[in-house]
């Protein structure tokens, strides 16, 4: 393939977004109320279609006769480049929450580096994303501070969800060769550059939260090498289903 | 008037693209929404830049196939491209799209600050599009589609879109 690491690149972003998108779309009919319900579908929809862009990009950028749809479905577990964060599960509501804005920081922190891209797609396509993006972190860090700062139980909830996947938030940051590469040519981002004002800016919402910033000095890391938590597999199944039981099926 | 308002579209060609219309909002043509960036007959085929309102907006798909119905039906052929940049903003609602929305039932957007102020729920500005009302509440920061909130009336008590204000 003539631009591999372009392709690779353009996968590890989409990624983020279909997994994430995935997981709030199991949320379906199933919201703790029809208002979060909603949310979580919007936010699930507004994912889904950056992804689709992000593909549609990567099946041109492949040259190969290939469509959006074969790169969303027809990919084994090793070959999704998402972060851990995102295929966690939606234990309970606290830990959507807590994902969701871990994530939405990172995300718009991304974006906003991402508009100055050289690629033009690229650019296009994060200066779209933004506008969405600021709006999900709005949802989930109100939300993150309605439950942190709300009663005993939600309180409770909230910082146990928020300790448990603060382990995934260093990979974020995490540069691997590709991003390294796309970096210095201008197209990708430096992620290294965003993990300060991540950081800072998270706390400090956790802080107005009434939680506990998490003080671990362990933390997790594989997904973006292909290697992920044993939840991915059964989120793929569920992904897959169709393409993998009908193939080529079409609505 | 109508050429005014859309630089990058051939005259003869409004008359079809009046056909179209949101399939979500079925008052607002594609015109009024402002999500055909340049319409251009070349050689006999129509070359279409659509921009999406919202990354996942499924009515972009749909609007896509209706647009080459509406140029079918005049026997026309069109070609869709869509486009992203430069991302799609609630100003380019037309200000007939807007008087049709609030017609129709949607509140139209406001101007940013108003409109931050209103989905954060600090507030009442909202105008209820039943009775005209400005005491309305925010009931949830995400409606029906993506570019709408819900928001309820405390007046006349009616539930009723709003369609956020996008820059």
């Amino acid at each position: 393939m003539k631009n591999e690491a372009l392709y690779t690149y353009i996968l590890g972003l989409a990624d983020n977004s279909l997994i994430l998108g995935q997981r709030l779309g199991e949320l379906c009919g199933h919201g703790p109320s029809l208002e979060t319900d909603i949310a979580c579908t919007n936010i699930s929809l507004d994912l889904i279609g950056q992804t689709r862009t992000y593909y549609q990009y990567a099946a041109k950028v492949s040259g190969k006769e290939i469509t959006e749809d074969d790169v969303a479905f027809l990919r084994l577990e090793r070959e999704y480049r998402n972060v851990l964060l995102v295929e966690q599960p939606n234990t309970h509501f606290g830990f959507v929450i807590a994902r969701q804005y871990l994530f939405d920081v990172f995300h718009l922190l991304f974006l906003n580096e991402l508009q100055h891209s050289k690629d033009e797609t690229l650019s296009a396509i994060a200066k779209k994303g933004i506008k969405e993006v600021s709006y999900h972190k709005r949802f989930s860090g109100d939300w993150v501070k309605r439950l942190g700062d709300g009663t005993e139980e939600s309180h409770k909830k909230m910082q146990e969800a928020v300790n448990a996947l603060w382990r995934y938030t260093d990979e974020l940051f995490e540069m691997s060769e590709g991003d390294q590469q796309m970096a210095t040519e201008g197209i990708g981002v430096d992620l290294s550059k965003l993990k300060e004002a991540y950081y800072e800016e998270v706390s400090e919402l956790l802080s107005e939260a009434t939680l506990e910033v998490p003080e671990r000095k362990y933390f997790s890391y594989g997904g973006k090498k292909g290697i992920h938590t044993e939840h991915m597999g059964y989120l793929l199944s569920d992904l897959q289903y169709m393409q993998r039981t009908y193939p080529n099926m079409q609505w | 008037m109508t050429i005014a308002l859309h630089p990058n579209i051939d005259s003869h060609l409004i008359e079809t693209l009046e056909l179209v219309s949101d399939p979500e909002i079925p008052v607002l043509t594609v015109l009024d929404l402002g999500v055909i960036r340049e319409a251009v007959e070349r050689d006999g085929v129509v070359q279409i830049k659509l921009t999406p309102t919202y990354s996942g907006c499924p009515a972009m798909d749909v609007i896509g196939d209706d647009l080459r119905t509406a140029f079918a039906k005049v026997g026309k052929e069109v070609h869709v491209e869509l486009v992203l940049a430069p991302a799609w903003t609630t100003d380019w609602i037309s200000e007939a799209g807007k008087r049709k929305m609030e017609d129709y039932g949607i509140a139209a957007p406001l101007e940013e600050t108003a409109d931050k102020d209103a989905l954060l729920g600090n507030k009442r500005i909202v105008k209820c599009p039943q009775c005209g009302s400005t005491n309305t509440h925010l009931v949830s920061q995400f409606g029906s589609t993506a570019c709408k909130a819900l928001f309820k009336c405390d007046d006349c008590l009616e539930p009723f879109d709003y369609f956020k204000c996008l820059k």
